[in-house]
């Protein structure tokens, strides 16, 4: 079976559609972060593809770039959530609702 | 022109004396005083320099372009001519004795520092009157003079009537002033012009200019001096500004601001036309019986020379409307110094009386108060019109006007007046300074010091001689071009020429004084109200012209007023504003659901938004 482009980016459209739900629906933050994760990589997942079948080297540079934003913004991201939980005993989305009026 | 910084200064020298006191002196009563006092004796001093240089028959102007929109040029400018210096004469050397006088006549008031801030207020206000060159600028000093008379009149604000009695003052001269802006909009629209030189010069060139609103424009310019000068039927704010302090009621209405109308009136006499002028000569007619009327049953020693005041206001709009400027200028500046004098004299009085303003708690004063008593006589005598005093050879002008013009019901009114003027002055006089004395106040009254006493005498010296000074040539010069100069005797003669009203005008006057000798002599009380019934009762009620008003117009206000409370707060506030206040709260309401503060609730409509956008974009 030949793998196109197609293949590719349906693969890369499951994944972003995957994190979308998780991070909608579940309700405890790391696992709305990891979804967020996973959304992340399904959008390196399509530019890599666009840059191998493209012959042009742009969206891979791109790709290191998002990796070491997105490792900086979890490090970011994690001490966020333990300081939070550790303020509210809990990371649960429902639980955080102080915005509301 | 010589000296032509000087009449600037004149004018300003009093604004700076206000401001220099409510600025810096407000906590110091001598010095605020003294500057007031000062300003406006050098304001005279000025004046007689000026006149001296440049002599008085002359005319001219000093302006600075003030102001162009488009068509509209409005000069700041001064008009000298002898008009305006005689009048700079009676408001700098009149209103000057009166500063004097008030130094010792607000001594214990702890205003004292205020009272001449607005005096010199005041001061600066009517001089730009007399000095404006053109009508926006007389209205705006017109206008001033209605501030500070407020000010002035509501001097004792602490008591509810002289609060009162302000406010009527100020709203009475405005319902006036709103017909003398429109009178003054309709001259520049047809005239476009509001220079008074420029208004005579195109009326001159074309005297139909004005056309078909020649009437109507001479009687809205009119409503000004009718407010101002209070004629019937805005005579009702005078008497009740007596609430001020004795010295300001000589000021504004004996020397100054009432005569303004009059002055006003002469000064633009060349935009009134015949059926106008026909108007405001039974206007002034009509309210100098009137107020002579009221006078004759009055108590209060303010009251009956406030209606004085008015009743010789009266004659004068009379004389203009008779198409005689000269007499009523005579009258205006002679009735300045008598009037003056007996609202001096009778603040003398009040003062050695405690403060006590009842004629009928009075009597008896001749002795105890000698110096008073004969300068009150002085301005009386003038005032009702017997030789050789000034009030004799201004009075009769204006009768001699009346029978020129050939109106003989004017002339019975005037002669009418002349003997109630007589009657009333003197039942005053006798019930005050004659017969016993009514109170334990009268039996305590004292003297006043020399500082109210010498502005007294002054005054009572220009009352009495005031006739024949040369009073009548210089405003002659200026109405009357060809009018030759009268040498003194000529002048102490002049009535003579016309014996017919001359010796009219004696006997009613010596008639009213027998009256009111043989009534009042030894009076306890006052024997009119039981001959006269109804009618004393009536003259005693002012004919009820303040329960008329408040009947008929104010009533009608506050109605109106109601109505417009009622749209205002239901229609406008609470259907149209309503309306909106409540759809942007609804709105908000409904909104505020959206806000759950959930994340993911945020994170799906965020979602949804991209989808919808993705969908509008790449969907088509």
């Amino acid at each position: 079976m030949h793998v196109g482009l197609e293949q590719y980016l349906t693969v890369s459209f499951l994944l972003f559609a995957l994190g979308l739900l998780g991070v909608i629906m579940r309700r405890n933050l790391l696992v709305i972060y990891m979804s967020l994760e996973l959304m992340l990589n399904a959008a390196n997942l399509a530019l890599v593809a666009f840059s191998r079948f493209n012959d042009n080297l742009n969206g891979q540079i791109l790709v290191f770039f998002i990796i070491t934003v997105a490792a900086a913004e979890v490090s970011v991201g994690l001490a966020l959530i333990v300081a939070l939980y550790r303020k509210r005993q809990t990371a649960h989305v429902e639980d955080l609702t102080s915005m509301k009026l | 022109m010589k000296y032509e910084i000087l009449p600037w200064l004149i004018l300003f020298l009093p604004l700076l004396s206000a401001a220099a006191i409510t600025l810096f002196t407000l906590r110091c009563k001598t010095m605020s005083s003294l500057i007031s006092i000062g300003a406006v004796a050098a304001g005279f001093v000025m004046t007689v320099i000026f006149v001296n240089a440049n002599g008085i028959h002359f005319s001219g102007e000093t302006s600075t372009n003030w102001l162009s929109i488009g068509k509209l040029n409005v000069d700041f400018g001064l008009k000298l001519d002898a008009l305006s210096m005689m009048m700079l004469f009676v408001v700098t050397g009149v209103g000057g004795l009166i500063h004097i006088y008030s130094y010792a006549y607000m001594d214990e008031d702890p205003g004292k520092a205020r009272f001449f801030a607005f005096m010199s207020l005041f001061t600066f206000s009517m001089l730009g009157i007399v000095l404006a060159n053109n009508f926006l600028e007389m209205f705006i000093f017109w206008e001033l003079v209605g501030v500070s008379s407020y000010l002035l009149i509501g001097f004792w604000f602490e008591k509810p009537s002289a609060g009162d009695a302000a406010k009527k003052a100020f709203i009475v001269n405005r319902l006036g002033d709103f017909g003398f802006l429109l009178g003054i909009l309709m001259v520049w629209g047809l005239l476009g012009s509001l220079n008074f030189s420029a208004l005579q010069n195109s009326i001159i060139a074309n005297p139909a200019a004005l056309g078909a609103m020649a009437t109507t424009a001479g009687l809205l310019i009119f409503c000004g001096a009718v407010g101002k000068s209070a004629q019937f039927p805005l005579h009702v704010w005078l008497a009740d500004a007596m609430e001020g302090p004795t010295p300001v009621s000589a000021l504004i209405h004996a020397a100054t601001m009432v005569a303004a109308g009059v002055y006003m009136l002469c000064r633009v006499l060349f935009l009134l036309d015949a059926d106008a002028l026909h108007v405001i000569a039974y206007i002034g007619g009509f309210t100098a019986l009137l107020a002579a009327l009221i006078a004759v049953q009055q108590n209060d020693i303010k009251r009956i020379i406030a209606y004085s005041t008015l009743s010789q206001l009266g004659y004068m709009v009379m004389a203009v409307g008779l198409n005689g400027p000269t007499p009523a200028m005579f009258h205006l500046t002679t009735h300045a110094f008598f009037k003056a004098l007996l609202f001096l004299s009778a603040g003398s009085v009040i003062l050695g009386m405690h403060h006590e303003q009842d004629i009928w708690q009075m009597g008896n004063l001749r002795k105890k108060m000698p110096v008073t008593f004969w300068t009150f006589l002085i301005g009386a005598l003038a005032l009702s019109g017997i030789p050789p005093f000034s009030g004799f050879y201004s009075k009769d002008s204006i009768f001699a006007q009346c029978l020129e013009q050939k109106n003989y019901l004017l002339f019975g009114v005037a002669v009418f007046v002349a003997a109630l003027t007589a009657f009333y002055t003197f039942r005053l006089f006798f019930v005050v300074f004659f017969g016993k004395e009514k109170s334990e106040h009268a039996k305590h009254a004292h003297e006043s010091s020399l500082v109210i006493t010498l502005p007294l005498i002054v005054l009572a010296v220009f009352a009495a001689i005031g006739g024949f000074i040369g009073v009548v040539n210089n405003y002659a010069s200026q109405f009357a071009p060809d009018h030759e100069t009268l040498s003194f005797a000529q002048q102490l003669m002049e009535p003579l020429k016309t014996p017919i009203p001359m010796l009219i005008g004696i006997g009613v006057a010596l008639l009213g004084i027998f009256l009111a000798f043989s009534l009042y002599k030894n009076a306890t009380n006052d024997p009119l109200p039981a001959k006269l019934g109804k009618l004393a009762e009536a003259m005693k009620n002012r004919f009820y012209f303040d329960e008329i008003y408040e009947a008929t117009f104010i009533r009608a206000h506050d109605f109106i007023a109601t109505v417009a409370d009622w749209i205002d707060r239901w229609l406008v506030e609470g259907f149209c504003i309503g309306a909106i206040r409540g759809g942007t709260d609804l709105s908000g309401r409904a909104l505020r659901l959206m806000q759950t503060g959930n994340l993911q609730t945020y994170a799906f409509l965020f979602v949804l938004g991209v989808a919808l956008l993705l969908y509008f974009v790449l969907g088509k």
